[in-house]
């Protein structure tokens, strides 16, 4: 028998068992749809990560001096405890960086906490309150929508000037323009000069909700205690005029923390590759954890494929006699049993690959998860789909081939 | 009819014997026990013969039915299908002969349930390796030849018992085998029913066909040319019926 006869048989076999079909498959179904989600969300949270999250939290070319790093994953308490007895960042360590780093590079001083701002009666609560640089704006490539940004001799003369995040603008103004309006933070005025575009979110968390003014102004009050900043921004034109600064740099805050040769650092300089270091912890968990989801499933649906196929060959067991005592060889019988087992798997395969892209499709769209299909990923679960269906086929099948036509043919 | 000649280990049958057994046993073991179930039957058919095969439940008309199919191998002795000796031949090979010298009629029709007459007949065209389009214009052929032009693409459960079995014989017919092997095959059916049958099958002997039938009712037997009936697992009588 040809193997397009056996395939044909196959489907012919499928269609008319419509629900033993559907319930056959929906192990590899299921394995399948996870295959294709899990790989989407990592897949998506990669470029994310790398495209975005990264760009927006450091930026390119860029690092931060602070006390310990920001961004951070399954920190021991006792690492915790060994920072926090770390001094902070001062005004006078970050004028030191500031006038020491002879590399040509961009730099803002930078703190934030969280806080209200009130105009006219309205209140937007938990705004992120910045005290920044003049430098801030270039440094994280944020666009003026209104207004301008703060000068260089504002930021220096530490004027009470606000430049405001896109939502908090909407939402203390409602459509009014706010330059020239007078916002207040903890009962102190601030006078709005500008207003940035608005950037969107990230993971779900809006990136628009925020106040900057000069570090030196009077928000350092709220967002530090005095002369301390959380940051010091350094953006180079290059990767490796960043790298020479960051020496600088840390040679600079060495020498001012006393710190002998064999003293490790006691700040940190952390660049988007850092983060994506972070990123990549995360990954390699849901790589681990991931595929062992995926096996599991596969195999329960391999079971119940040979389940079903083995109950196939029973209820089927005079047809089998009859096939073999019209000529069908062992092979031939072998051959129609896996081929049904193996489309079996396939079309749960298929439907798995369909409702995977659809869930990606859907977790993209509703959820601020990313996702984005990978090619491989759909490949892997055909192969895999046919894979399961032809290993747990093999024993129903053989065991199909085996039978003695004479007994066969008896069978009521 | 002309006597036969006696056949001994190391000949070949003459090429007008369809069916040659020298002295073929069966034994089965069933636990300690060995049942003998053949003892040694030696049996000449010639083409175009119309043979019963009669005998009592436990006569070892089934095994040796079996046997003539090529469904099952001998213990001891000789077989020979259509000058070829079958007797040693591996389960691939049986397969084969199956296929290509056997037309099989079975009590229970054994039809699939779920494919048409047409697809039915065309079952052992599938395994002989012929084209769609052959193995259709066959079936076509066969189930014409057995009066059901107009019933093609029906379904078994759509057709009366005599029309099954007409579908069933198209089928055993339709690779155009050295003989046609009927296990009771009015055994489901009505005596009207019955006697369509015997038409059919006295129409094919007519045509040239070689046909082998077992039952055990004597009616049906005296459709038959010549009657062979076991006992205990031995030839006891072999009569030519007068034309």
């Amino acid at each position: 028998m040809p193997f397009y006869e056996a395939v044909r048989l196959a489907l012919q076999t499928i269609r008319a068992q419509k629900l033993k079909s559907a319930f056959s498959l929906i192990g590899v179904f299921i394995g399948v749809m996870f295959l294709i989600a899990a790989v989407s969300i990592v897949n998506g949270m990669n470029r994310y990560m790398t495209d975005k999250f990264a760009g927006t939290l450091i930026g390119v070319n860029t690092f931060h001096l602070r006390r310990q790093p920001n961004v951070n994953f399954d920190v021991p308490d006792s690492t915790w405890r060994a920072w926090h007895r770390r001094p902070r960042i001062t005004f006078d360590d970050a004028a030191a960086v500031t006038a020491g780093v002879t590399i040509p590079v961009m730099i803002s001083w930078f703190s934030e906490d969280r806080g209200e701002v009130e105009y006219n009666g309205k209140v937007a609560k938990d705004i992120d309150l910045q005290g920044a640089g003049d430098q801030y704006f270039a440094i994280k490539n944020l666009s003026i929508a209104e207004g301008r940004p703060f000068s260089a001799q504002e930021a220096k003369a530490g004027l009470p000037v606000a430049v405001l995040g896109w939502d908090l603008a909407q939402k203390l103004f409602q459509g009014q323009d706010p330059v020239g309006k007078m916002v207040r933070i903890h009962d102190l005025p601030y006078r709005v000069i500008g207003v940035v575009a608005a950037q969107g979110n990230l993971f779900g968390i809006s990136l628009d909700k925020f106040l900057v003014a000069p570090a030196t102004s009077p928000i350092q009050r709220d967002v530090n205690p005095p002369r301390v900043v959380d940051a010091v921004m350094v953006k180079a034109n290059s990767e490796a005029e960043m790298n020479a600064a960051m020496d600088q740099a840390e040679g600079i805050m060495r020498a001012r923390h006393h710190l002998r040769p064999a003293q490790d650092d006691n700040f940190a300089l952390e660049t988007s590759a850092g983060v994506l270091d972070f990123w990549g912890k995360i990954n390699r968990i849901m790589l681990a954890v991931g595929p062992g989801i995926v096996l599991v499933s596969l195999v329960v649906g391999g079971i119940v494929i040979m389940n079903i196929m083995l109950m196939a060959v029973a209820e089927r067991t005079r047809e089998i006699g009859l096939r073999k005592s019209l000529g069908a060889k062992r092979r031939d019988i072998l051959r129609q049993f896996l081929a049904e087992s193996a489309a079996i798997a396939l079309l749960g395969a298929a439907l798995g690959i369909a409702a995977g892209v659809g869930l990606s499709l859907l977790l993209d769209a509703v959820t601020p998860l990313p996702a984005a299909v990978a090619p491989w990923s759909v490949g892997l679960g055909v192969l895999l789909g046919v894979g399961v269906g032809i290993i747990f086929g093999v024993y129903p099948a053989a065991r199909a081939s085996r039978l003695d036509p004479i007994t066969a043919l008896r069978q009521e | 009819m002309t006597a036969l000649q006696e056949f001994r280990t190391g000949d070949t049958p003459l090429p007008d014997i369809v069916i040659l057994t020298h002295k073929l046993t069966r034994d089965y073991t069933m636990g300690a026990e060995t049942v003998r179930a053949l003892r040694g039957v030696s049996l000449q058919i010639r083409r175009n013969e119309y043979v019963a095969v009669m005998g009592p439940s436990g006569s070892g008309k089934s095994t040796f039915m079996n046997l003539i199919g090529c469904l099952d191998t001998p213990s001891a002795g000789e077989y020979w299908l259509n000058g070829q000796k079958v007797s040693d031949l591996s389960d691939d090979e049986l397969a084969r002969i199956r296929n290509k010298e056997i037309g099989f009629v079975f009590q229970t029709f054994n039809l699939l349930p779920r494919a048409n007459a047409l697809h039915n007949v065309e079952l052992p065209l599938i395994y002989a390796g012929l084209s769609t389009k052959e193995r259709r214009s066959r079936a076509e052929r066969a189930l014409a030849r057995v009066g059901l032009a107009d019933r093609m693409t029906h379904k078994p459960n759509e057709l009366s018992g005599g029309q099954r079995q007409r579908v069933a014989i198209a089928r055993a017919l339709v690779n155009n085998p050295s003989i046609l092997l009927a296990d009771e095959p009015t055994g489901n059916l009505d005596s009207t029913t019955s006697n369509e049958i015997m038409d059919v099958f006295a129409d094919l002997h007519r045509q040239g066909q070689t046909v082998v039938m077992v039952t055990h009712e004597a009616d049906i037997a005296a459709h038959a040319a010549r009657v062979v009936t076991l006992h205990d697992g031995l030839i006891a009588t072999d009569k030519a019926r007068a034309a």
